[in-house]
C-alpha cells in the first residue's frame, strides 16, 4: 500500500504497546487540601496576569488569569477551592515562573459555562471568540493559541483544515485513545473549524500504526467534506510542514512563512476535541489526557487529569516506579523536555510523562563527526545538520542562517541517527537563540537611530 | 526519588548506530576476503595485516596521547579499519618496515595533521598506499602466487600480454594481487552486508563499478569480467570510496563522485602509466568532495526551486 509520507525522517521504536490499549482513566483527587499549581504562561505569546488574589474562592472552569494581548490564552482553574498564594514555582520545563496555587476543596464545583456568559447559541461568527475565551492552544505541546491560528490574514484563502492525529512521537497514545473513545467530538470539532472556513476541505491524518483509531474515525465520519487519511508510519510525520506536504503535496515556504501561506491550518487532535466542547458546552481547557508511560513505570496508563495537578500524583496513580528512572520526560522521547523534578504541575501542553530507565534513555558522550551523512538523509527539512552544527560551534551564525538553520524544526531526527552522538539539537537551539538575539539587537539599534534622526 | 534525574536536550532515544559499531561492521565485512587472500597468497599476508593494524593503532595512540595530549579514541576502531585497508592494498611480500612507515603516514600525516577522525581530506589508507607506490615502486608491485612470481592480470594487460587467469580464479581470488583485493566474491558479500546493515549506501559502489566497467569496455581496454574482478576496483568501490569522511553527504553528490571515480579509473587503466587506477581516482575525487558537497546541497523543504546557486553561494 502506498500511503502518503514525506522525504527523510527516521523510524524510532514505537513503544506504544505500553499504553495504546489502555482506556482513558479519570484521576480526580477528592481529598481536600491538595494543591494545584497554574503557571501564568502556558502558551506561546504574552504571559497572563492573575485575576484572583490570595484567599479568593475559585470554581472549576473559572478564569483565573488573562491578558489583553492578542497572542495569548486565558488560564482556568481545574478544581474548586481557595487561592493559597501567587508565587514563583518550578514549571515542567524546569524554569521558575509565577504561578497561582489553589488549595482544592475536593468538591469540583463548577463555574457557569462560557455559553451562559455568551447568552445565546453560538454561531460561526462567535467560534473564534469562543475558542479564545476557552483558552484553547495547540495541545500537542507547541501551545500556540488556536484563535490566532484560526484568524489568518484576510488575503489568505484556507483550502485545508488538517487534524494532526499522526501522533508520531513514540510512546504517546493519548490522541489514539481520544479518537477511539470520542470520535464524534473530534469530527464535530473539525466541522466547526470548517464552518469558519467554508471553502476548506477537512482531513484527519492518522499514522497507520493506529488501525483501531482509523477504523473508528472512518465509521463515525458521515461528512463528505471530511476525509480520514492514513499515513505511513515515520517520524516526524506529525510535524506541521511534513503533514502539509504529505496531505496536500504543498511545501510551506521558508521561515517566517506559515501554513496559512499555502492555505492550510493544522490542528491537534485534542485541540479539535476541545473546540467541539467549547462551542457545544462552553467548556474551557481545564483537563487533559496524558500518557504516563515508559519502562520505569509500574503500570503505564492514559490518564485524564485536571490541569495543575502535580506530576508526582500521576506517577503514583500508575503504581509508581518499578525501576529507578534516569530520565523523566514531559512529552515524547524525540522532542520532549527532560524534567528536573516530578513536583511540578501539569500544564495545557503536557501530552505525556515518560519515565525511562538507563536501558532506554540515551545518555552518551559526543565524539567527532564522521561526515557520514546520516543526518542529511534523516532531516525532514532537507537541511545539512552537520554543517549547521559546525557553524554554531564556531559561532559562525551567518553561515548557520545562510544554510537555513532557522528552518530547523528541532525534531531530533538527525541526533537520533548520529553515530557520533553529536548534540545536534542543542546546537540548533543555541544557534537560533543567537540569531534571534542578534536580530532583536539590530532592530533596537535601528529604532534608536531612527529616533535620533528625528 | 533517591536518584538524580538527567536533564539534557531532546531526543532522549537513539538509533543503534555508533562510530564503534560502524567500524566493527566494516572490519567484519572485510575479514573473509583477508582470510581467503592469505590462503591464496601465503601466510606472509597475515604478518603484513597484523603489522599494519598494530602500527596504525599505535600511531593513533601516540599522536593523541603524546602529541595532541587529548583523550585517546583508539576504542572507536577507526585506526583498525585504516590498518586493515592499508594491508589489503599491499602485496604479501611487502617488507614490514615499509608497512610500518605507511601506517604512520596514514594515521599521523593524513589523519592527525588535519584534525583526526572526520577531518582528513583524503582517505588515509589510500594516501599511504600512494606514498608507498611512489617511494618503493618495486616492492609495491612484486607479486607472488603460491610461491610463483607473476604479474597481476591488469599489469599483464598493460604490458600487452594476454590475461591467463580463468573466470573462476578471478572470482575466488586465485591470482596475483594485493592481499585484500583478490577475493572478489567475498568482497562483494562484505559490501552487500554493509549495505544491508545501512552502514553504506549502494550508490557509490554500484555507480563506480558500472561506470568503470562500461567505460573501460567502450575505450577498448578489457572485458567486463576482467575490469570488475581483477585489481582493486571492488575493494576500492566498496570499502575505500565509501569512506564517510572523504565522500559526499548528499545522494546527488554521491552519484557525481562515484561517476568521477569510475571515469578516472577507466581512463588510467586504458591510457595511464599505471596498470591500476583505483587508488589515484579515489584520491583525486576525495579532493573534489568539498566542492561537490557545496553544489549538491539538498534543497531545503519550502525553498524556491531555482535558488540553487544563491543558496550555495553563501548568504
Amino acid at each position: 500500500m502506498n500511503l502518503p509520507t514525506f522525504l527523510g525522517g527516521v523510524h524510532p521504536p514505537e513503544g506504544k504497546a505500553l499504553t495504546e490499549n489502555k482506556a482513558i482513566e479519570k484521576l480526580m483527587p477528592e481529598n481536600p487540601g491538595e494543591l494545584f499549581v497554574y503557571p501564568l504562561s502556558q502558551h506561546i505569546g504574552a504571559p497572563c496576569a492573575p485575576l484572583v488574589k490570595k484567599g479568593d474562592a475559585v470554581l472549576v472552569g473559572q478564569k483565573i488569569a488573562d491578558t489583553e494581548a492578542f497572542v495569548s490564552a486565558p488560564i482556568f482553574s481545574g478544581v474548586s477551592g481557595t487561592v493559597k498564594e501567587i508565587a514563583p514555582k518550578m514549571t515542567i520545563a524546569g524554569s521558575i515562573e509565577n504561578c497561582i496555587v489553589i488549595e482544592s476543596d475536593g468538591k469540583y464545583e463548577k463555574a457557569p459555562s462560557l455559553l451562559e456568559e455568551l447568552g445565546h447559541k453560538p454561531e460561526a461568527s462567535d467560534y473564534v471568540k469562543l475558542i479564545r475565551a476557552a483558552g484553547i492552544v495547540g495541545l500537542g505541546g507547541a501551545c500556540f493559541p488556536t484563535h490566532v491560528k484560526l484568524s489568518p490574514p484576510k488575503d489568505k484563502v484556507i483550502n485545508w483544515v488538517i487534524v494532526n492525529a499522526a501522533e508520531c512521537e513514540p510512546y504517546l497514545s493519548c490522541d489514539n485513545r481520544l479518537m477511539i473513545e470520542s470520535p464524534d467530538e473530534i469530527i464535530r470539532g473539525l466541522q466547526y473549524a470548517l464552518e469558519i472556513f467554508p471553502n476548506a476541505q477537512g482531513v484527519i491524518a492518522i499514522e497507520n500504526n493506529k488501525p483501531e483509531a482509523i477504523k473508528t474515525m472512518t465509521e463515525h465520519n458521515k461528512n463528505p467534506k471530511i476525509k480520514i487519511m492514513p499515513h505511513k508510519v515515520k517520524y516526524p510525520q506529525g510535524a506541521e510542514k511534513m503533514l502539509i506536504k504529505s496531505v496536500t503535496g504543498q511545501e510551506v515556504p521558508l521561515v517566517p512563512a506559515l501554513p496559512a501561506d499555502v492555505g492550510c491550518i493544522v490542528l491537534n487532535t485534542r485541540t479539535t476535541w476541545q473546540i467541539c466542547k467549547a462551542i457545544e458546552e462552553g467548556l474551557p481547557v481545564i483537563e487533559r489526557v496524558i500518557s504516563v508511560t515508559g519502562d520505569a513505570v509500574n503500570e503505564p496508563k492514559n490518564l485524564q487529569v485536571p490541569l495543575g495537578i502535580s506530576v508526582r500524583k500521576l506517577i503514583d496513580a500508575c503504581g509508581g516506579f518499578k525501576e529507578e528512572p534516569v530520565k523523566i520526560i514531559a512529552g515524547g522521547p524525540m522532542m520532549g523536555l527532560a524534567m528536573r523534578s516530578v513536583d511540578v504541575p501539569v500544564v495545557k501542553g503536557t501530552s505525556g510523562i515518560l519515565a525511562l530507565t538507563s536501558k532506554l534513555a540515551y545518555i552518551a558522550e559526543e565524539s567527532a563527526c564522521l561526515r557520514c551523512g546520516k543526518c542529511v538523509e534523516a532531516c525532514p527539512m532537507h537541511l545539512e545538520p552537520t554543517l549547521l552544527d559546525h557553524a554554531v560551534r564556531r559561532r559562525d551564525y551567518e553561515t548557520f542562517e545562510a544554510h537555513g538553520g532557522m528552518n530547523c524544526i528541532e525534531c531530533g531526527s538527525c541526533a537520533y541517527s548520529c553515530p557520533a552522538s553529536r548534540h545536534l539539537v542543542q546546537s540548533y537551539k543555541n544557534g537560533k537563540a543567537a540569531v534571534n538575539e542578534a536580530r532583536k539587537k539590530a532592530a533596537a539599534l535601528a529604532k534608536e537611530k531612527a529616533e535620533a534622526k528625528k | 526519588m533517591s536518584t538524580q534525574l538527567t536533564v539534557s536536550t531532546s531526543p532522549h532515544v537513539h538509533s543503534e548506530f555508533s562510530t564503534r559499531g560502524i567500524m566493527f561492521s566494516v572490519i567484519l565485512a572485510l575479514l573473509p576476503a583477508g582470510i581467503v587472500g592469505t590462503y591464496f597468497l601465503g601466510l606472509r599476508s597475515l604478518a603484513v595485516i597484523a603489522t599494519c593494524i598494530i602500527a596504525c593503532v599505535a600511531s593513533e595512540w601516540f599522536w593523541q596521547k603524546c602529541v595532541m595530549k587529548t583523550k585517546t579514541t583508539i576504542g572507536d576502531l577507526s585506526a583498525v579499519v585504516t590498518g586493515l585497508l592499508l594491508a589489503y592494498n599491499l602485496p604479501p611480500t611487502m617488507p614490514l618496515w615499509m608497512a610500518i612507515c605507511g601506517s604512520i603516514f596514514a594515521i599521523i600525516v593524513v589523519k592527525g595533521f588535519y584534525g583526526g577522525l572526520g577531518c582528513n581530506i583524503v582517505n588515509p589508507a589510500l594516501a599511504a598506499r600512494a606514498m608507498m607506490l611512489i617511494s618503493w615502486p618495486t616492492a609495491m608491485t612484486t607479486w607472488t602466487v603460491q610461491g610463483m612470481s607473476g604479474a597481476t592480470p591488469l599489469a599483464a594487460m598493460k604490458a600487452g600480454n594476454a590475461v591467463n587467469v580463468s573466470c573462476w580464479d578471478m572470482l575466488v581470488g586465485n591470482m596475483g594481487g594485493c592481499i585484500g583485493e583478490v577475493s572478489s566474491v567475498l568482497l562483494i558479500l562484505g559490501g552487500i552486508y554493509l549495505i544491508w546493515e545501512e552502514v553504506i549506501s549502494w550508490r557509490i559502489p554500484v555507480v563506480y563499478i558500472a561506470t568503470t566497467a562500461i567505460l573501460a569496455a567502450l575505450f577498448g581496454h578489457g572485458g567486463f569480467m576482467t575490469e570488475i574482478f581483477t585489481g582493486g576496483l571492488l575493494i576500492g568501490a566498496l570499502f575505500m570510496a565509501t569512506d564517510y569522511t572523504t565522500s559526499p553527504m548528499s545522494a546527488k553528490g554521491q552519484y557525481i563522485y562515484a561517476f568521477g571515480c569510475g571515469l578516472l579509473t577507466a581512463l588510467i587503466r586504458t591510457w595511464g602509466g599505471y596498470p591500476e587506477g583505483v587508488s589515484f581516482s579515489i584520491l583525486i575525487m576525495n579532493i573534489a568532495v568539498p566542492l561537490i558537497d557545496q553544489y549538491t546541497a539538498p534543497r531545503i523543504l519550502g525553498a524556491p526551486k531555482s535558488n540553487f546557486f544563491k543558496r550555495t553561494g553563501g548568504k
